[in-house]
Order: structure tokens, then sequence, then C-alpha cells
């Protein structure tokens, strides 16, 4: 395609081609620092283009497209063209990876050992993970953990990091050094904006940490902390997995060796600086 | 302009993979995906030089195409077990059919839903006999239902409610209202059975099967897999073609594929299939109609194509009836 970027993720590479300048421009800059694919070749093929052809011109959108996509998907008006590449990576992941167990899931680090955090889309993963990171974690990834089945290890995959609506602010006040790509109004999730990776993150993304807390964590209600057994843990995981099935034995080996190995919590925490208490505290009481 | 000649190149000749520099391997490891040859692709390529991130790419390819062999065959069973005790025999098609019995065709190869071959006086209690078993419609609307019911080869699709897998029950492998018309008993009466009690057509309707399919219905999405299909079939029992063929109305599709075949991969086949025929040319063109970033591309041979597999499908005013059902479904 006319324009094109390669990209590497910790274990995970991209190609992304685009017949618009504007998104490679726009992910050049939200991915800068970033290493370019080994040997030159991708693990998948991401395309931003026009659903019909007069769309690159007449209201132009953007479809996302790649290697898999899911049939039906809704084009987007060009202007969020960066939010699609975004979701055309994950997508590429979440159908096409299989070295690793995928949860959806943000990933923190400090002094070696991995904070996972997984809940569904509003339960403050990201704000979190972007929060701690702020406050002196190491940013592993907001959007998958990966899990090697082999060695049971945690490795980065850290992506820039969608902040949507109020967590927007909430971040730049924490952490006014922070880097911000475009804003993006009116998308079907409200506002987004992309918090690029920290440096330390980037500098980092080929080493993995052993996994030591599981957190559930639920925004906007009483605080409330509560022991999650391992088994309840399984099952909430393998809903939280993309390739869980597609793994077969391997992936249920992986999981439940995790939810043995490592404990679990669910956290619900009213706001921000409640939530990063709480983890202080859990992660203190290890 | 690119194509997946490359793609053929490299499956009919795997030593050609080694002259791959890294867009070449970009190119083949996306148009592989888009045409569903990526496990295919993968087993003729695994073991040879290649470089770190195809290796890689190779091992997850392989361990998803092993997956989906292991469930295909689970499906497989499970039809079985409730199909028992109807007595009547049960034929797997295509993709499950080329696992369950070993075939080159199977390696490596993507499969979706679990087709089947039963007798059509069988269809009632095969029907029940699924829905006791759990399977479920995955389209309940009048319509369809109706349609599926009178002109088409297969049931309307069910899809297990606990597992989420599709069967295709066919009672024959081309729509009646085709022009073409097989004979069924005649697949059914021939076929092979494997050691659990399943059957599988016999080595030359799977031939014709894998043609008819590839050039008798649809508008050749997919076509380079079944081409690729139907060159494993060919080189695993080149002889007692044309009979068969000719037997059931299908003999200028097994001979197209047989050409295209030859000419996309070097199908060991008889002199007379080894120069192409003018007419073969629009399928040449859209067999390949891929570029080196997994896009569709020649929209219009598409199209034609897409056109034609209506037009192959009923009779005109048929289509027309079908057109406006579902056009005005689409509208309102």
């Amino acid at each position: 395609m006319r324009h094109r970027l390669g990209l590497r993720v910790g274990p995970v590479s991209f190609r992304v081609g685009s017949d618009r300048r504007e998104p490679i421009h726009q992910l050049r800059a939200l991915y800068a620092g970033y290493p370019a694919p080994d040997a030159a070749i991708a693990d998948h093929t991401v395309r931003l283009e026009a659903p019909r052809p007069w769309r690159r011109w007449l209201r132009p959108q953007v479809r996302v497209a790649g290697d898999h996509e899911l049939p039906g998907a809704v084009p987007l008006p060009a202007r969020h063209a960066l939010l699609a590449a975004e979701m055309a990576m994950n997508l590429q992941l979440a159908l096409g990876h299989r070295r690793h167990i995928l949860l959806h899931a943000a990933t923190v680090e400090r002094d070696g050992r991995a904070l996972v955090m997984t809940g569904e889309s509003g339960a403050g993963k990201s704000t979190l993970a972007a929060l701690l990171a702020g406050a002196g974690w190491r940013f592993m990834g907001d959007e998958f953990a990966l899990i090697a089945p082999d060695t049971g290890l945690a490795h980065p995959f850290p992506r820039p990091v969608s902040l949507k609506n109020e967590s927007i602010a909430q971040v730049r006040a924490a952490w006014p050094a922070a880097r911000f790509g475009p804003e993006l109004a009116g998308t079907p999730k409200g506002t987004i904006r992309h918090l690029a990776a920290p440096a330390d993150a980037i500098a980092r993304m080929d080493e993995p940490a052993r996994p030591a807390l599981i957190l559930f964590p639920r925004f906007g209600a009483a605080p409330a902390l509560r022991p999650v057994p391992p088994a309840e843990a399984f099952v909430r995981l393998t809903e939280a997995s993309t390739n869980y099935v597609a793994l077969g034995e391997a992936g249920f080996r992986a999981l439940t060796r995790l939810v043995r190995e490592v404990p679990a919590v669910a956290l619900d925490y009213p706001d921000g600086s409640a939530g990063l208490a709480a983890i202080e505290r859990c992660w203190a009481a290890l | 302009m690119t194509n997946a000649g490359l793609l053929a190149a490299v499956l009919a000749d795997p030593a050609r993979a080694e002259g791959l520099d890294a867009d070449g391997w970009a190119a083949v490891m996306a148009m592989a995906r888009a045409e569903q040859l990526a496990g295919t692709l993968a087993h003729r390529v695994i073991g040879l030089p290649v470089p770190e991130p195809v290796a890689r790419w190779l091992a997850d390819t392989l361990a998803t195409a092993e997956q989906a062999r292991r469930t295909a065959l689970w499906e497989a069973e499970m039809v079985r077990r409730a199909l028992a005790p109807l007595g009547c025999r049960t034929v797997l098609l295509k993709g499950t059919a080329y696992v369950a019995a070993g075939l080159a065709a199977g390696r490596g190869r993507q499969i979706g839903d679990c087709d089947i071959l039963v007798p059509r006086a069988a269809l009632p209690a095969v029907e029940a006999a699924l829905i006791a078993a759990g399977w479920e419609w995955a389209k309940p609307d009048a319509y369809d239902d109706a349609y599926y019911r009178r002109w088409m080869h297969e049931l309307p699709p069910l899809i297990h409610e606990g597992r989420d897998r599709m069967v295709d029950v066919h009672h024959t492998i081309l729509p009646l209202t085709a022009r073409i018309t097989p004979v069924p008993d005649a697949l059914i009466a021939e076929a092979v059975a494997l050691g659990n009690g399943l059957y599988v057509l016999c080595p030359a309707d799977r031939v014709v099967h894998a043609a008819a399919h590839l050039f008798a219905d649809g508008d050749l999405a997919g076509g380079l897999r079944n081409l690729w299909d139907s060159h494993c079939l060919l080189e695993e029992h080149p002889d007692a073609l044309e009979v068969r063929a000719a037997h059931h109305g299908l003999g200028r599709e097994v001979a197209r594929a047989a050409r295209l075949s030859h000419r996309l991969f070097g199908t060991d086949v008889a002199q007379r299939y080894r120069t192409l025929r003018g007419s073969d040319a629009p399928y040449l063109r859209r067999l390949l109609a891929r570029d080196g970033w997994g896009r569709a591309t020649r929209p219009l041979t598409r199209l034609g194509f897409y056109v034609r597999s209506h037009w192959l499908r009923m009779p005109p005013a048929m289509l027309a009836r079908h057109l406006w059902i579902k056009w005005r479904r689409g509208a309102a």
C-alpha cells in the first residue's frame, strides 16, 4: 500500500498499510521510539482502507482490515483513523496470536513482579494502569496481558494507553509530563485520547515479569476488597481471554497454572486515588 | 500487478520459498491468510530454512491448524453419536472428510462447518435427531427456511448450542435448482467406510465434488483453497475420473479443475489437461485476484463471478423473485 509503517511491540510485530497519509503520520508520532519488526517481517498485516473507492474523498471513511477481520464491522470516519489502527492491531492479536494466552487486561510491574488487572470495558483498567505508571510502576500494557504457556511469565505489550472521556483529564492532572496523541471526539466510545507509552516501558519491552497479583477492579462502586478463589478467577479469566478456546489444552494448562500460583482479589473503588491506595495496600500485603 | 500467483508457486514448489525476501514473505503470508491457505502453506514449507519471524509464524499457524483438525474430528464424532441410532449412512464431506480420512488435502486445512451427506429420505429423522442432541437453527427466518428446504441441496444450517459449531446437512452436492443434477444415491452407495462408522466419498467422487463446489456453485470465493483441494485429490487418485464425472454431469467442471490445477500447482494429470483453454482465462484471473497486502483485487471479475453464481443457481424468473424479496428485506 502507498503509506506504510512497520513496528514491533514486545513479542508482536505489525505492518500497517494505509491509502491515506495522515493515519501513518499520526501512528509514527504516537509510536516514536518503537523498533521495526525483526528481519523486516511482521507477524500481522493491518490495513486502513476506504470501505468503498469513493470513501477516500467523499465523507472519507476507514475500515478495520487485515489478516483477520470482523464481518459486518462498521467503518469509522477518516478523522478517527488512529482509533481504527489501534482496533485493527488489537483484532489481529485477539484472533491470530497463539504464542501466549491473551487476557484482556492492563499490566504494570514493580520490583520484577507484575500486577495483572482485568475487567470489562469501563472497569478502569487503562486509567489505573496510567495512574500507576505515573506513580513509578513500569507500564506493560493496557489492552492485553500476554502469558507465556511454558514459563507462566507476563510479557509486555506496551501500546499507547487508550483513555476515554473523564479519565483523560484525570491522567493529565496526575501526570503533566505525559505525551498524548490527538483528541478523537465523537467516537462510538466517546472522546478518546491516546497516552504515549513511557520511554522506560518501550526500552524494557522485551523484559517479562512474573505475575504476583491478579486484580478484578470495578470503578464507581463503594470501596470493597474481596479475595477471589482460584476456581472463580479461572472462570473470569477464560471470559477475559480472546484465545483461550483456540489454544486448546495449552490454554487450559496456562490458565490453571496462573490461578494456582497467583492470588486474585476483586476491588471496588469509587475514584482513581482511592483505587491506587487500595492497590498499594494489597501489594504491600503480598 | 501482483497476484496470488506467488503463493500458488510456493505451494506447488516449496523450494521457491528460499528465494523470498522480506517483502516476498510478507506478501505470501498475507495472501495465504486471505485465501485460507495459511495452514497449508505452513505444512508445505515447514523444515525449510526460513527467517526467524517466518518460523514463528509457521509454528503459530501449524498450532492453529492442528486445533482446527482436532475440533473438526470431535464435531464429526458428536454428529456420529447423534445419528448412530438412525442406521443410515452419514458421509463426511470437504475439510472434515479430508482430515478424517487422513488425506493430503486435509494437511493444515482450515475447517469451518461440519458438512455431511445423508440420503434424502432420511432428512426428517436426521434433522430431529440433531435437534434432540442440542443443535438449533442458525437462521430462524421463514423465507430462508422455506427456500433452503424447497430449493437447496442442504438443510438450513444448524448450530450447536454448547459448542457453537455449525453442521450443514446435505442430501446432494448441488442445489436442486442448478442445471446440473448429480446422482446422490450413487454418491452414498459408493462411499467408503472409515473405521469409526462414518463414511467419506469414494476417491473419484471426492474429485467430482471438489470440482462441483468450485466451478458449478458459488462465486469462487475461497477458490484457490478449493483448487488446492482438487490438486491434492487428483494427485492421490488420478484414475477413473471421467466416467464418474460424466455420470454426475460434471465432466466439464472436473476437466477445468484438472487444467487449472496443473497450471497453478503442477498437478500430474493426463496430457490433454496440460494446456489451458481460452474459457479458463477468467477463472484464472479470479482465482489469483489477491495482492501482497491480502486485498481482494479485480472488482469487475469478482462481480462477474458473483452474478454468474446466481445465474447457475436458479432460473431467471426465480432469481428475479429471490433478489426482489432479499432486496425488500434489506431495505426494510
